[in-house]
């Protein structure tokens, strides 16, 4: 049994459209927290590109801005939880599904890691970047994504925490086993499911 | 860095508060004794949980204040409209008990082997993790030259002023504070936020590749990284923490 605290209560009201919405541990958010390990970067669209890699490292596709913003977009909302235990609900996105990237290549990868501006890296099971589960977003709210929440694009991935949409991406690696990225590597959960509160490693 | 991090589960555990100190108005630290706790490095975190008899549990993060072997305490500024940190503050008893789990992080870290120059920039509580560098440091021995830029919004806002102040220079610590909102009377240091300008006279020359910590609010860290990369600081050598704007903690 933990310690209880008598004179500790529970302080905000979750509102009865957010009941059930919120997983364990989690409280909503007001604002939009910023969360990064450095610097944030700013690539200019003219050179920037996102592309799909080989596990040796070599390109399979590669899209300039201009070509991933003629692809098929979608408007998604979506609720997203941060491992730091805010969640905020209804967040607005537009972006281009996973589903539309990876499509253009041929693989059978089960694992792919994220790779971004900065040297951030992060590892997803190709299932759950696929079945409509997962967006490369480039609009936030309407407007074109904040470099601090990791615009020109990041990933979205909202069925995981939040630290899975990667900011500042630039591309995917194809993985045949799963490796840990920058925050797995320092203990953080492999998969960070929010609902099943998988914050680090043996959670 | 990668492989380095140990993997291991981390479990709840009763966490008893042995001693408090408090640090302004609104911070307090509280001595922690942690019973079968695996040891911490400079600059990683701790989670708390607290338990209410209806069974509601509210979990947050804090940065560890103290060096790597030294006793666990954290720092904790109450955020009027937060749910732990006003209970961490102002109701919690020297004697009663909580769960920790921890150490959480390996990235925001400095032992003696990362060297220097070291530059540290806080704004508000964003000391506390660079004030168990800084322990560290002393700790080990480290020869590793130091400067810390302090922003605070007035001078009784300073944590840990009187060990802050117990460097004045000597020991290769060379302490910086701007106070943006109130200063003393007779104050000729730094009353702004920190900008560019600031940061050009204050920081180390990009040349001695320095090793930067930025801790505090988004917007503080921020500008400050953002004016250090201006600076010519490599991005890989800027290790940032930021918190607030969450909607309280």
């Amino acid at each position: 049994m933990p310690p209880v605290f008598s004179r500790f209560r529970h302080r905000r009201e979750v509102p009865d459209d957010a009941a059930g919405r919120l997983p364990p541990g989690q409280y909503l958010a007001t604002g939009f927290p910023v969360l990064s390990a450095g610097p944030t970067p700013h690539t200019p669209l003219s050179t920037w590109t996102f592309s799909i890699e080989r596990q040796d490292g070599s390109a399979l596709k590669s899209w300039t801005w201009d070509e991933i913003q003629a692809l098929p977009a979608e408007t998604v909302t979506q609720d997203i939880h941060c491992v730091t235990r805010w969640t905020k609900l209804d967040t607005e996105w537009r972006g281009v599904s996973i589903d539309t990237l990876l499509g253009a290549v041929e693989h059978d990868s089960d694992y792919a890691m994220a790779f971004c501006d900065g040297g951030y890296t992060t590892n997803l099971p190709i299932e759950d970047l696929t079945d409509g589960k997962a967006w490369l977003a480039f609009e936030y709210g309407g407007e074109p994504l904040d470099p601090e929440h990791g615009g020109p694009a990041r990933l979205l991935v909202p069925h995981l925490y939040f630290w899975k949409s990667a900011k500042w991406a630039r591309g995917l690696r194809l993985m045949d086993t799963d490796e840990p990225g920058f925050w797995e590597t320092y203990g953080y959960h492999m998969y960070g499911d929010p609902w099943l509160e998988q914050r680090y490693s043996g959670d | 860095m990668a492989g380095t991090a140990v993997q291991r589960r981390l479990t709840w555990t009763v966490a008893t508060v042995t001693g408090e100190v408090r640090e302004t108005p609104s911070v307090r630290t509280l001595l922690l004794d942690v019973p079968g706790w695996a040891g911490h490095r400079a600059g990683q975190h701790l989670d708390v949980r607290l338990t209410a008899e209806d069974g509601y549990a509210a979990e947050r993060s804090y940065s560890i204040a103290t060096a790597a072997e030294e006793p666990v305490s954290i720092t904790v500024e109450r955020l009027d409209d937060g749910e732990v940190s006003p209970f961490l503050t102002d109701d919690l008893q020297v004697g009663e008990q909580f769960e920790v789990r921890g150490p959480v992080g390996g990235y925001f870290v400095w032992e003696k082997a990362s060297g220097g120059p070291l530059l540290l920039l806080a704004g508000g509580s964003g000391i506390v993790p660079l004030r168990a560098i800084l322990r560290e440091r002393s700790r080990t021995g480290s020869d590793a030259p130091v400067r810390l830029l302090y922003s605070a919004r007035s001078l009784p806002d300073v944590i840990y002023r009187a060990e802050l102040d117990g460097y004045g220079g000597l020991d290769g610590v060379e302490v910086t504070y701007t106070l943006t909102r109130h200063q003393p009377p007779g104050w000729t240091g730094y009353a702004r936020r920190v900008d560019a300008a600031l940061l050009g006279e204050v920081a180390w020359p990009a040349g001695e590749n320095p090793l930067a910590f930025v801790c505090g609010p988004t917007s503080f860290v921020e500008t400050a990284s953002q004016g250090l990369v201006g600076l010519g600081y490599r991005p890989g050598r800027v290790k940032t923490e930021r918190f607030g704007g969450t909607g309280g903690a």
